[in-house]
């Protein structure tokens, strides 16, 4: 599931922020602030697809680097979500 | 001996070190430094960079985020008597060899988590020094530990042989050819500008001036040098990308000071509708970089209820040329205001003849702030930089038009190059055209700015593809992300059969926005 979960994510960071297929271009530990990929707009792209896909709801205050800065992190998050979303 | 009149940029510094050691200089992410740590930081690194040959009017680079140690890296170089280049984090390697190049930079400060792009560039320039910041001890070969080689550097003031007149900074800029233009600024001009700021700004030790601008942007620069001028604290933000966290980090800090551009108050009042914002401890609330729509005002008085408005215009050959003061934000919403205390704004006709009130004209910049000229440039100097009003004076002639009104405060008319301000930042179409152009499949390509409500303008690629070869947007924006820096990149590509031309067989930017009319409305 987490595998499948961070590849998905990984494809559209690569397709939409590096626009590229090539694999080796991002690592999934890699801080998409240090490698200059994103910036405020990009922020909000990912949101808008982690939403969409994997049908949870992001808050203003999770906007943070710890939950959306790489692909690991995002994962993480996500399923951190998905999980708190089937306990309530 | 503490200098007693600053001559130098670092003067304000070591001023401000001597007189408030304990103040806090700076705050990032969980650092707080004091006066008196910066400068020792920046002593040590004077030393060093001595040490590696740099001597009077030498340019060191400094490609590095808004981080502590960029910060103190500028009076660092000043320290050593040498000439800084601040280059974007954005940038992307051949841009980077380029400015490497261009300036002759003897040494290269940097971080590591840019090895990736840094490194490609250095590889072309064996003469450059280069030392990076280090987390780990894993660094490229050929690459020196910043923090190994400081630490036995003393912490002494080294000499200053350097004169006012001496080059501070070369500041890149876009031009209209696409090629980045390295801005030379003295210690005169960049004090003279910091002092008039300092004057109709009012900033004192108490405030805390907020900064998410990059440091190489003048605007950002500004901030700090603002701040050590007045013995203030500087918290210095990595960008907006996180704003919720920029949003309390405002607050918790208690920032008197913010330094915007309009797409950020764009951002800020989207979320302001959603989850009002109040920011209580702002009293100096700046715009800069491009103009601040009217209808905003209201929203922004809301989220800063105590704060005064000043809205400028500048540019980084002058760094700054007007200012309207606060108490007319409401009555003038259109104004960028007069001219910066100390300095002159002339508006003249093409035979540089005065124009009337009302009038339109190309505007002049007269005052000590202007820049020496462009590094290396003389022509493309000469056309910007005009004789004065004086044997041997030159006035700054900016790519704007403006009209004046009776009062003497100025109107931003249009611009009269084709340069585009998207977020703020200046995006030359010619750039970006170069970039889209090494794709061998692109037959041609003009960029052009189309209005954006929250850029300002969004950049925008028409693209025709040679005939039988395949060419994706994908491609394009790739490409684009490859050389430039984000800002750049194109929001929209659109890939048409063929450009139209002109009569004269010639790309028209004009002839393609009016043709695609239809097409850009569909936009989102």
């Amino acid at each position: 599931m987490n595998m499948t979960m961070k590849k998905t994510i990984r494809h559209y960071i690569m397709e939409n922020l590096l626009f590229t297929e090539d694999e080796s271009s991002l690592q999934d530990s890699d801080s998409f602030l240090d490698g200059g990929i994103i910036d405020s707009t990009g922020v909000m792209e990912i949101i808008m697809f982690i939403e969409e896909t994997f049908g949870i709801k992001v808050n203003d205050d999770e906007m943070l680097p710890a939950n959306l800065d790489s692909v690991d992190n995002l994962a993480a998050f996500v399923q951190r979500k998905q999980a708190q979303a089937v306990a309530a | 001996m503490m200098p007693v009149t600053s001559r130098l940029l670092q003067d304000t510094f070591l001023a401000t070190a001597a007189r408030y050691p304990d103040h806090t200089a700076l705050v990032v992410d969980d650092m707080r430094m004091s006066y008196s740590e910066v400068a020792d930081y920046a002593l040590r690194l004077a030393h060093a960079l001595r040490a590696s040959g740099v001597c009077r009017g030498d340019r060191v680079a400094i490609f590095m985020d808004n981080t502590w140690q960029c910060a103190a890296s500028i009076y660092g170089v000043l320290l050593a008597g040498g000439v800084f280049v601040l280059v974007n984090a954005q940038t992307k390697s051949d841009k980077l060899a380029f400015i490497l190049q261009d300036s002759d930079s003897r040494v290269l400060l940097t971080e590591q988590h840019l090895a990736r792009v840094f490194g490609p560039a250095t590889e072309q320039l064996p003469a450059l020094r280069v030392l990076s910041t280090a987390k780990s001890n894993v660094l490229p070969a050929d690459i020196e530990n910043l923090d190994d080689v400081l630490a036995d550097m003393p912490a002494t003031l080294p000499p200053q042989p350097a004169i006012t007149m001496d080059l501070a900074a070369l500041i890149y800029t876009s031009g209209t050819t696409g090629v980045p233009k390295g801005v030379m600024h003295t210690h005169q001009s960049l004090l003279f500008v910091l002092d008039s700021i300092t004057e109709y700004l009012g900033f004192c030790q108490d405030d805390r001036l907020f900064c998410a601008l990059p440091l190489n942007f003048g605007y950002g620069l500004f901030q700090w040098l603002s701040a050590v001028r007045a013995g203030a604290t500087l918290v210095l933000e990595r960008s907006f990308t996180y704003p919720m966290q920029v949003f309390k980090r405002m607050n918790d800090e208690a920032v008197t000071s913010f330094a915007s551009v309009p797409t950020i108050f764009a951002m800020m009042l989207a979320h302001d509708a959603k989850q009002p914002l109040r920011f209580p401890s702002v009293r100096i609330l700046t715009n800069a970089a491009a103009m601040l729509p009217a209808e905003f005002i209201p929203g922004i008085r809301r989220m800063f209820p105590q704060a005064g408005l000043y809205k400028m215009y500048g540019q980084t050959e002058c760094i700054r040329s007007a200012y309207l003061n606060p108490a007319l934000a409401e009555t003038k919403p259109h104004s960028v205001g007069c001219a910066i205390p100390g300095t002159e704004l002339l508006l003249l006709d093409e035979d540089r003849q005065a124009v009337a009130a009302g009038e339109v004209g190309t505007l002049y910049v007269r005052g000590p702030h202007l820049m020496r000229g462009y590094w290396k440039q003389p022509e493309k100097t000469a056309e910007v930089l005009v004789p004065g009003l004086l044997p041997g004076e030159f006035i700054l002639k900016s790519g704007d038009l403006f009209r004046r009104d009776a009062d003497g405060d100025f109107y931003f008319v249009a611009r009269s190059d084709e340069i585009i301000k998207s977020r703020g930042e200046k995006v030359s179409p010619a750039e970006v055209e170069n970039a889209i152009y090494s794709l061998s499949a692109v037959h041609e390509v003009v960029v052009a700015g189309i209005p954006d409500p929250m850029l300002g303008e969004a950049v925008c690629a028409f693209v025709s593809a040679r005939e039988g070869e395949n060419l994706s947007v994908q491609q394009i924006k790739h490409i684009c992300n490859d050389r430039l820096e984000n800002y750049m990149v194109p929001k929209h590509v659109l890939l048409l059969p063929e450009l139209p031309r002109t009569s004269n067989g010639k790309l028209s930017r004009k002839l393609i926005m009016e043709q695609c009319v239809t097409l850009l409305a569909t936009l989102d």
